[in-house]
């Protein structure tokens, strides 16, 4: 078990990167402590897949460095650094026996056959496979394949952290929160640091303490979800954590105020940027829209009715603006207006949000 | 449920029935009928019963064919599978190179079979050719038109050199189907090269060799054009296979009957190891 760093972390496929176009990973720093359950989260090829790979050294980055426990492993090869990863599609070994398919990586590294049998016998029953140690491992079905892959990450005892990449990919729906809780257990037993890639916010939010949101090779917030939830650091976390995303509103800022649309705006961003002349957006999610007869006037478009809640979409001035209204509030039929929760409404200059509470 | 009865349906059955008769009923029922008659000519035919089917399973001749025919098979499958498998997994697997090995390899396969058959029999005579000449310049005594040993040798290695291709593109497919995760996990588990060919690659490869082994099987089961342009089938007959023997006993002493009964046997063993064979090979895929 480790603790993790990636300083000033660059990465790209091409021989001779030009711009910062060129690269996968334009700059990473991060510090991952030990134990802790960390999930990457972002849209496909947003550079999840290649930061895992840095990190299990299957890809050497071509620029930075990275720690296991403040000791440089950047030229370490793959099986000196101890780690396991889950890959997307479920690897074992067809000819082998799930046991032998979990012995596999303490043979190869010559432990005794007693201890072997020991450790995959545990492992086994952690993940509840023990009925179907002794058939052939081509012949289960995709999550108990995934187990194996799974299985021989845990099966030996020197590993520093172990990675999933998007493991849930190819298992059935029903199956997928029972693979998923036991992930969570099996980290709340084993203390082990956890690295999980997905692009499924569901999944990001309820297996990790901490969700890395990364976007275009960047890392744009690292937080718990509910940090994610009330305070996205970027109009990316806004629009991507959430459902429906966070609503993104064109800003004017005079005499020290907030605008949209003419219509004043009270936000949590106490200090606003004099003569800024970069983009200026104001935030907030739908949750933090009401109807307010103090607010500004909008024409409903649709609502579409959810149960518990309505999401209602609503228009001023050709800005969608999207709000969730209880299922006990009413919906004024006549000239509705709107207001914002201010300490929920956020400024945003080229989409980082302005003065973090 | 009311079925009509419609018996003219039974007209458009038959363009298919008449192409089948064509192409393989009526010859191989012509064959049969060969096998088990005595004709002189004329169209006059004689009933033999299964005495043909006797003379050829007991004829030393067949029996001297066949076993050369094993010898030859089983020897060329044992030298292009392993290494149309090291060829393939040498390849590169992706950039520009790809295609370069890929047409060099696909080359060989176009070229009809008496072309290869000549091209080997003038590369490897030992006055003008230039395998020949090479070999005899070493300070060795080949000449593959009067010594066994040399003749059988230049026939292994121009079938080698026909159809290990043929492997390598089979198994070439099958290693690229295998995805990049597969590799990754071996790395992580600590898998050495050997384990990574052992159980990975070999049983990623099983399908596609089976197809190799059968095609390679049968192909050179029933070799003739090649040898037979190469040696045609000497020096003596020592490379008479059973293709080259066929076509000696019917066109060569026009004896159709023993001929019949000998294609037929023929056609019978390429079916029964054909068929053993891939019941082996996916006895394991059932379980």
């Amino acid at each position: 078990m480790a603790k993790i760093t990636l300083e000033n972390i660059k990465h790209s496929y091409l021989p001779e990167p030009g711009g910062l176009n060129d690269y996968a990973l334009k700059q990473i720093d991060a510090e991952w402590s030990d134990g802790s359950a960390y999930a990457l989260l972002g849209p496909s090829g947003c550079g999840k897949t290649t930061l895992l790979n840095i990190i299990s050294g299957l890809l050497k980055p071509s620029e930075g460095r990275i720690l296991f426990d403040d000791i440089d492993v950047t030229e370490t090869p793959t099986i000196d650094r101890h780690i396991a990863q889950v890959f997307q599609f479920p690897v074992v070994y067809d000819t082998m026996t799930v046991f032998d398919n979990l012995a596999f990586p303490l043979r190869n590294r010559a432990v005794s056959e007693d201890r072997v049998r020991i450790r995959v016998n545990e492992v086994a029953k952690m993940l509840d496979l023990e009925d179907s140690l002794n058939r052939r491992a081509s012949g289960l079905t995709a999550d108990g394949k995934q187990k194996i892959s799974l299985g021989r990450g845990l099966v030996r005892e020197d590993v520093n952290v172990i990675m999933f990449d998007e493991p849930l990919t190819v298992i059935d729906p029903h199956l997928k929160w029972l693979l998923r809780s036991k992930l969570k257990e099996l980290h709340r037993q084993l203390g082990r640091t956890m690295i999980y890639v997905t692009h499924d916010q569901t999944e990001a939010l309820t297996f990790a303490d901490h969700v890395v949101v990364i976007h275009e090779g960047t890392v744009v917030q690292v937080g718990t979800p509910v940090e994610l939830f009330e305070r996205p650091a970027h109009t990316f976390v806004g629009h991507f954590i959430g459902s429906p995303g966070m609503n993104i509103l064109p800003c004017k800022i005079d005499n020290g105020k907030s605008r949209f649309a003419g219509n004043l705006v009270q936000t949590a961003s106490s200090k606003l940027p004099d003569n800024y002349t970069g983009k200026l957006e104001i935030g907030v999610r739908p949750e933090f829209v009401y109807f307010d007869e103090g607010g500004f006037p909008v024409e409903i478009i649709k609502v579409d009715d959810l149960g518990r809640y309505q999401i209602v979409v609503t228009q001023h001035d050709d800005n969608t603006i999207k709000m969730i209204v209880p299922e006990d509030i009413q919906i004024p039929s006549e000239s509705p207006r709107i207001a914002f929760t201010p300490k929920h409404t956020r400024i945003y200059a080229d989409d980082w949000v302005v003065d973090q509470e | 449920m009311n079925k009509t009865t419609y018996q003219k349906a039974w007209l458009f059955v038959i363009p298919v029935v008449v192409l089948v008769s064509f192409n393989a009923l009526i010859p191989l029922m012509t064959v049969v009928n060969y096998s088990v008659q005595e004709t002189f000519g004329n169209n006059v035919f004689f009933w033999e019963g299964v005495k043909w089917f006797e003379q050829v399973l007991n004829s030393e001749r067949f029996h001297a064919a066949f076993l050369r025919q094993l010898a030859f098979t089983g020897t060329i499958l044992l030298i292009e599978i392993p290494l149309g498998i090291a060829v393939a997994l040498a390849m590169p697997r992706q950039g520009p190179w790809v295609s370069v090995c890929l047409v060099l390899m696909a080359l060989p396969l176009l070229i009809p079979w008496n072309v290869v058959g000549a091209m080997w029999n003038i590369f490897a005579l030992p006055d003008i050719g230039l395998l020949g000449r090479g070999i005899n310049s070493l300070g060795i005594d080949y000449n593959f038109t009067r010594q066994p040993v040399a003749a059988w040798l230049t026939t292994i290695l121009m079938d080698v050199w026909h159809w290990t291709s043929l492997v390598v593109l089979l198994a070439y497919a099958g290693l690229c189907s295998i995805p990049d995760a597969y590799y990754q996990a071996a790395k992580i588990d600590g898998a050495s090269a050997w384990a990574v060919f052992w159980r990975i690659q070999l049983p990623k490869m099983k399908r596609v060799l089976t197809i190799a082994i059968l095609l390679r099987f049968m192909d050179s089961f029933m070799i003739y054009t090649e040898p037979f342009v190469l040696t045609g089938g000497g020096p003596g007959n020592t490379t008479t296979f059973l293709s080259i023997d066929l076509v000696k006993i019917a066109l060569g002493q026009f004896d159709l009957g023993p001929a019949a009964a000998m294609s037929l046997i023929y056609f019978f063993v390429v079916l029964l190891l054909c068929w053993i064979f891939y019941t082996l090979m996916m006895r394991d895929e059932e379980q």
